[in-house]
């Protein structure tokens, strides 16, 4: 089969691989009928996840056929049109059986600080992804689901990570009516934060980027107001006066370690890879909200400490909550909102790209060319 | 400034109330439909799933067919487990290590990580240059000349640091290729001799 293969940092490129094969009596192999590139992607891309291994087959938003099941499984059959949650999980652990399923402790041998994903190094266990037209799906009885009719392929591949986590995202900011949130980053995790953020009686919503061409998504997409932080000497100080001298009454911050906007940190943290990821977007949400705010962090980071400005948010009494997004938790909600017309998901894909034209398509979507926001990989199989 | 004009922070209400629920549900479709956050899907925190598929209490063992490395803050090998490029080579040397002797709570474990995947990434760089498909810097380069690469960045912040991407990512193929260079007259001028 043809996939997406890691050769370094800044390098990718299209193999052949073996078709993967069962390997526990729960698993599936599903063929890739359409995959996406997701901003924590970006962050095996660029080097800063530990044990990204040569050969990798990244790709953790996806949805497909089933094309093979093993002997256990009962919930799927070949044929079956599923999504695939990011997460791998076993249903029955300790956590699963809270519902953390982003913290299954059954599924990633490699580290307990984080579950399973597809296709997202060996830190998180060590499984190759959806950028390929065949991947393996362990415990399929338990992540895996249909695909209801009325839904589009374009939806459906959205729910499996951007969408279940923008909403997810919003919730952890434990939005009250009439709250002012401030939301970082207008990738589609954060267009998605916005427009839930309503959904949960926001009073304000103001999206902060840099890329002109997101911030009018922001406004059109999410009826939010939006700020551009090249225009602005000091964000901290503008979120401020536009918020009446308090701040924000909750930050969600859809950045993560490639964050921008300050040169030291930027360049010691995602180009020179000295810490976990820079942390500019996270600490200008620290100082940005008013005291006693909720901060709830969707941008991931890497393993190794960050320069977070703790000090500020002890001070202030700030609520922290973050976790990768359990997705399939979210499911029934989201797919009433779909259907709704509250949500479409469909609407912040820009690009498609040929699987044989995937190193093209990270660079566009790393560099933030031609007006990308949401980049979607086709499989030839498919 | 008069006691009207001090701002919301410094007295006891906001001075300008968030726009009434009908004036919101008239501008945003579906606003305030998860207004309740007792009736939010991550609420409770520690719910006890209902029914997520498990039809086991702990999964069945995947067969291990070589011994794999594991974080030592885990009891065992996970029941479940990918099998994806497995260690191998020098980089495979410094990741067992990683695994074998520091926990994840320990910045060594992640630093000999860190330091795996770039001799990882050294050793087949190497070896790509004796097939037909060598390795080069950085892929998928050509989109900037066809997907608008300086327009795009017209007045975003990395404008700043465009200039040092190149430096970042093929510096240390410039260093190498020097060393290389270097070595090689060196052996061609001790063969001489
Ligand atoms: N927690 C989870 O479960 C989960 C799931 C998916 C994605 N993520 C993370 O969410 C983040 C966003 O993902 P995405 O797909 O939207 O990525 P993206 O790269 O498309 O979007 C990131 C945006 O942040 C902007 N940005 C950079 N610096 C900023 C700053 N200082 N302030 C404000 N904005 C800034 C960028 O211009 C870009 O538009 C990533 O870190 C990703 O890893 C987390
Ligand atoms: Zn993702
Ligand atoms: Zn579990």
């Amino acid at each position: 089969m043809r996939a997406m293969v890691y050769r370094g940092p800044y390098k990718i490129r299209v193999e052949e691989k073996d078709v993967p094969a069962i390997e526990h009596p729960n698993d599936a192999i599903i063929r890739v009928t359409l995959a996406a590139i997701c901003g924590s992607d970006l962050h095996l891309y660029h080097g800063l996840m530990p044990d990204t291994r040569v050969g990798h087959t990244f790709g953790h938003e996806f949805i497909g056929v089933v094309h093979e099941v093993g002997p256990s499984v009962q919930n799927l059959q070949v044929g079956d049109r599923v999504m695939v949650p990011f997460n791998i999980y076993c249903g029955s652990c300790w956590f699963c059986a809270r519902g953390l399923y982003s913290n299954c402790h059954n599924v990633n041998a490699n580290a307990t600080a984080v579950g399973g994903i597809y296709g997202y190094s060996h830190t998180t266990g060590g499984y190759d992804g959806g950028q390929a037209e065949y991947v393996r799906v362990p415990f399929a009885d338990v992540g895996p689901a249909k695909i209801p009719d009325w839904m589009s392929d374009e939806d459906a591949v959205l729910l499996t990570d951007a969408t279940s986590t923008g909403y997810f995202g919003a919730q952890l900011g434990d939005i009250a009516e009439g709250d002012t949130v401030v939301v970082f980053g207008a990738g589609p995790v954060g267009l998605v934060a916005a427009q839930s953020s309503w959904l949960m009686g926001a009073g304000r919503v103001i999206v902060v980027d840099h890329l002109d061409y997101r911030l009018e998504k922001a406004r059109e997409f999410a009826h939010a107001e939006t700020l551009n932080f090249a225009e602005y000497d000091d964000v901290v100080v503008e979120l401020k006066k536009q918020t009446d001298f308090l701040g924000a009454d909750v930050a969600i911050e859809c950045v993560g370690a490639e964050a921008d906007g300050n040169l030291l940190q930027h360049v010691a943290g995602a180009k020179l890879k000295m810490q976990g990821g820079s942390p500019v977007a996270l600490n200008w949400a620290i100082d940005g909200v008013r005291k006693g705010a909720t901060i709830s962090v969707m941008g991931a980071y890497g393993p190794i400490p960050n320069a977070v400005k703790f000090g500020d948010a002890l001070n202030k009494g700030l609520t922290l909550r973050m976790n990768q997004a359990p997705v399939k938790r979210q499911w029934p909600r989201l797919f009433e909102h779909i259907r709704n017309g509250y949500l479409k998901p469909s609407d912040m894909v820009t690009h498609r790209f040929p699987l044989e034209e995937i190193p093209e398509a990270y660079h566009v979507f790393s560099s933030k060319l031609d007006g990308c926001i949401k980049p979607l990989i086709v499989p030839s199989a498919a | 400034m008069s006691e009207s004009d001090i701002p919301s922070a410094y007295v006891r209400e906001k001075r300008s109330p968030a726009p009434s629920r009908e004036e919101l549900r008239a501008r945003i479709p579906g606003w305030g439909v998860d207004l309740d956050p007792a009736d939010r899907p991550s609420n409770p925190k520690l719910l006890h799933a209902p029914d997520t598929g498990a039809r086991w209490d702990f999964p069945e063992r995947q067969p291990e067919h070589r011994p794999r490395e594991r974080s030592i803050e885990h009891a065992f090998v996970t029941p479940v487990f990918g099998t994806a490029q497995p260690l191998k080579g020098a980089s495979g040397a410094i990741r067992r290590l990683a695994y074998a002797r520091f926990s994840e709570g320990r910045l060594a474990h992640w630093m000999l990580l860190v330091v795996g995947d770039r001799v990882d990434a050294v050793e087949h760089h190497l070896r790509s240059f004796a097939t037909l498909r060598p390795d080069v810097p950085a892929t998928g380069v050509r989109t900037e000349l066809t997907h608008g690469g300086l327009a795009s960045r017209r007045g975003r912040v990395d404008a700043r640091h465009h200039v040092l991407d190149p430096l970042v990512v093929g510096g240390p193929w410039l260093v190498a290729a020097g060393a290389a260079v270097v070595g090689v007259r060196r052996l061609v001028r001790a063969a001489r001799r």
